[in-house]
């Protein structure tokens, strides 16, 4: 209603409108007010000036601004997924173990330390006297073991559950085939040690545990606002949160930002150098970028890709691009005609000139991938079994019973809606085009449609990314058993599950493990039911002054290593300055 | 005149009604559900998040649920951000964006006025064609090509003014403002300059002059108030039209108005959060179409003796 009001007393007041006379001005008047207005807004625009950008009073407050993506879910560590929530909850909760931004390998967090069986299956975790909630109560085993039960209610949604698996019984718990919590292996010895059952070896279970789905969230705060399975309540809000990260949740502003601030009962917060972080949502990577150039962010969530090449031209110390744990594909539906054929996949997937694709499209700032895995990730390497070769690709094809290209049915190519997809679909289908006279057809979707032309097998080829959850091979691998929930290819081998699920679980060491995993990569890639394409990079721009955000196969931070430093240059003006002021 | 607002608001509620029906229907038609996502959700899980949001009901069970939390003001969790009410998220973006929408009218009131008038004092001649060409381009030219033009003029070439942001920096309303209002200010000037040239050949203007009155008096007391109803009829669909189509300039900007909730929600399926804030721009449309119709009734005679002359 005050905007209603405020119209109407506009056009009440507005001399425009109504003249008593009292104006008695020489010159035309709308002219005159015309003028006015010009002169107002030209003094309002100049009185703001030039001034003090949010990274310039950052480095000076020691708040970092970061552009972190879309608007998050929630905060909630056993609710939430996605990346922009996983840069937050890194800041306001911290598991039992951290890892090193550097190395990636395991430091020690919530727990002190901690002992493995000889057989690999039971893990004693010894919690360290100092680490407290951000309210000042210790953080105990006893917060860790209620945490983890609640995050096995199936009420609760949590859609990382899978975490928990290799932990014994947790899989039966969460289906409720057992209904008596203490058959899982979950135990609060005492106040400061939980041991842990597996229920087989599960090398990575130290790296499981750094992710997010498997923090520890105070009971009593979640009790206040709800039932323990309730999703989504109102304990998350900044008046009622409760965590045990480097930081607190001081604002939560919808759209707007999100600000945390140092959490002074952290066990550990003498090594913490930042005082805060402001968390922008930014859907547009333009704007993102644009307010980065204008001084307002620290670091960009992402780069749009036609601004890569003046960044590398003019100030390549700004850009990081680093290689990602993810790989970007075309599913293959190996259900409809003509992909049944083994040899019609390989066709394809060695027409994809990828060098050209990632030279042209993709200003170089990927890598080509031949296999479903990255490489190096621990140390393992995928294989390679194929290479580009158009010449071989049109021979399967006559075998195949389409030589070039005739007969070929007409199929689909979709896509989620993005110019980036679209790019590389109109290259790929060129390709196909020029090497095996075969014609698809692009079709973008919207995102939920694109969802469910893939979970329905609605679809002939389909674009696919896949990023890592956690840095094992395993996650690239364990989703293309059969039928698996993300295979969706129709593709399945039972020799591929038995590597999968039965031998590599209980090989001896990371060497034998990894050579189960070649041979079921292998299977995966002699099969072709995916068109692997470029291993994804993370692309930021970081402000200079930033110190310890290094770039690492998991885009992962940690903020205790983090620091914000004015410029050398800018450091070196001061001291002029003053050394003038001095003489 | 009151009759005539009664009547007008009893026709508004059965065009809401069937916004809500055909929206509540259709959303539900279109592929793909809130909870698909690129890992597929455990079917546990998935059904425990149906039934928190009466998913498992039939259409029609939920389409009468929804319908009685209306009446008692609740809109239901929004899908995408379960821990907020769509009614709490509406009111957190409202403000933002109809301020927004408010400065940007004034913007295109102030520039499109005053372009309108100057242009018509002086029909066919350079005073009339630079401002209406400008119009012209104004109306062309998309708010998503002439905002990030400011932003690299005055926000990263000249320093001048913050780029993004609402109320986080001295000065950031600024240029979303003008951004927004540009194209309002083009339509602005195109009527304001149609209406006064038909007033300007009109008798009573000739009469005024006649009497001696100085040009000055004769525009802005005589000609301007009944020049400016096309102006005046525009400006309710105007400012729902700001409301609703801020959306381009909340991106460019990054403002946490309601637009930029209405279109990620229409992306995410989030079924609760498009019918609040479509339901909510429907009435707000109805509301602005009745007022702008009894402001151009207050300022037109003939048109309020029409009215009361049915009582």
């Amino acid at each position: 209603m005050t905007i209603v009001r405020s119209i109407s007393a506009f056009v009440d007041h507005n001399p425009i409108y109504y003249s008593n006379g009292f104006i008695n001005i020489e010159i035309n008047m709308p002219i005159k007010l015309a003028g006015i207005i010009v002169l107002l807004l030209a003094s309002t625009i100049a009185a703001c000036g030039t001034q003090e950008s949010n990274v310039d009073s950052g480095n000076r407050d020691g708040i970092l601004h970061f552009g972190n993506g879309t608007e998050v879910q929630g905060l909630d560590p056993h609710v939430v997924t996605g990346v922009p929530e996983n840069h937050l909850m890194y800041a306001l909760f911290e598991g039992l173990v951290n890892k090193n931004p550097y190395t990636l390998e395991v430091e020690p967090g919530v727990a002190e330390s901690w002992t493995v069986s000889e057989d690999g299956r039971v893990y004693e975790f010894v919690f360290r006297e100092t680490a407290k909630w951000s309210n000042g109560e210790p953080v105990t085993a006893k917060d860790f073991e209620w945490s983890w039960w609640r995050a096995l209610q199936p009420a609760l949604g949590s859609q990382y559950v899978f975490m928990y698996f290799p932990i014994k019984n947790a899989e039966a718990f969460f289906r409720e085939e057992i209904k008596d919590f203490s058959q899982v292996g979950i135990k609060a010895l005492s106040d400061n040690i939980l041991r842990i059952e597996l229920a087989n070896p599960t090398p990575y279970f130290l790296q499981l545990i750094d992710h997010y789905s498997m923090f520890a969230v105070h009971r009593a705060t979640i009790e206040a606002h709800g039932k323990a399975s309730d999703s989504y309540t109102q304990w998350t809000r900044p008046e009622n949160f409760i965590g045990n990260g480097m930081f607190v949740l001081d604002e939560w502003s919808l759209n707007r930002h999100i600000t945390v601030s140092r959490n002074e009962n952290y066990w550990d917060i003498d090594k913490v150098k930042l005082n805060g972080i402001k968390f922008y949502p930014i859907d547009s990577l333009t704007t993102e970028e644009r307010m980065f150039r204008a001084g307002q962010l620290h670091r960009t969530e992402n780069i749009p890709i036609e601004r890569i090449a003046w960044y590398r031209d003019n100030m390549p110390e700004l850009l990081h691009i680093a290689a990602y744990n993810g790989t970007y594909f075309y599913r293959v539906n190996t259900r409809r005609e003509p992909f049944g054929d083994v040899r019609v996949r390989r066709a394809l997937a060695m027409t994809i000139n990828r060098d050209l694709l990632i030279a042209s499209v993709l200003d170089g700032i990927v890598t080509p991938s031949y296999s479903i895995t990255p490489p190096g990730i621990l140390g393992y390497q995928p294989p390679t079994l194929f290479k580009y070769d158009p010449e071989g690709a049109r021979a399967l094809l006559v075998d195949a019973g389409f030589p070039n290209g005739n007969g070929f049915p007409k199929i689909e190519l979709q896509f989620n809606t993005s110019d980036q997809h679209r790019k590389i679909g109109v290259a790929i289908q060129q390709m196909w085009k020029k090497e095996l006279n075969i014609d698809i057809v692009l079709q973008n979707r919207d995102w939920k449609v694109y969802l469910d032309n893939e979970s329905t097998a609605n679809f002939d080829l389909s674009r696919a990314g896949w990023i890592g959850d956690y840095v094992d091979p395993n996650t690239f691998l364990d989703m293309w058993i059969t039928d698996g929930g993300v295979n969706r290819t129709g593709w399945g081998d039972p020799e591929f599950d038995r590597l999968m699920l039965i031998e590599a679980p209980k090989a001896a060491g990371r060497d034998a493990r990894f050579a189960k995993f070649n041979a079921a990569e292998s299977l995966l890639m002699k099969n072709m039911p995916i068109l692997p394409i470029y291993t994804y990079s993370s692309k930021h721009l970081i402000h200079e002054s930033v110190r310890g955000m290094p770039s690492n196969v998991m885009d992962h931070y940690n903020y205790k290593y983090m620091s914000l430093q004015a410029k050398p240059a800018e450091i070196a003006q001061k001291d002029e300055m003053q050394a003038e002021g001095g003489e | 005149m009151w009759r005539f607002i009664w009547i007008r608001l009893l026709q508004a509620i059965p065009v809401i009604f069937v916004v809500i029906t055909a929206t509540f229907f259709l959303i539900r038609k279109a592929p793909g559900g809130p909870f698909d996502a690129e890992k597929p959700v455990i079917p546990s899980v998935k059904r425990a998040l149906e039934a928190k949001y009466n998913l498992d009901q039939s259409m029609w069970e939920q389409y009468v649920s929804y319908i009685a939390g209306l009446f008692r003001g609740d809109m239901g969790p929004s899908f995408k951000y379960p821990g907020w009410q769509v009614e709490d998220l509406i009111a957190s973006g409202l403000p933002i964006t109809a301020e927004l929408g408010f400065y940007a009218l004034l913007v295109a009131l102030a520039v499109g006025v005053i372009a309108g008038v100057i242009a018509a004092l002086k029909p066919n001649t350079a005073q009339d064609y630079i401002p209406m060409s400008l119009a012209m381009i104004g109306i062309c030219m998309p708010t998503f090509m002439l905002g990030p033009l400011l932003v690299l003029l005055f926000g990263i070439h000249l320093e001048w003014l913050p780029i993004s942001g609402w109320g986080d920096l001295p000065g950031d309303k600024i240029l979303p403002s003008i951004t927004l209002g540009a194209a309002y200010a083009a339509y602005v000037a195109r009527l304001s300059r149609g209406g006064m040239l038909e007033i300007m050949s009109q008798d009573y203007i000739r009469t005024a002059r006649a009497k001696g009155l100085p040009e000055r008096v004769v525009v802005i007391k005589h000609a301007m108030r009944g020049g400016l109803i096309p102006v005046v009829t525009f400006l309710g669909p105007a400012f729902a039209g700001l409301l609703a189509g801020s959306f381009v300039v909340e991106t460019i900007f990054q403002i946490p108005g309601l637009g930029r909730f209405y279109v990620q929600a229409a992306f995410n399926r989030d079924y609760t959060m498009i019918l609040g804030t479509t339901i909510f721009l429907s009435v707000l449309i109805v509301m602005f179409n009745l007022l702008s119709d009894m402001l151009a009734m207050w300022m037109n005679p003939r048109l309020r003796q029409q009215v009361s002359g049915k009582r």
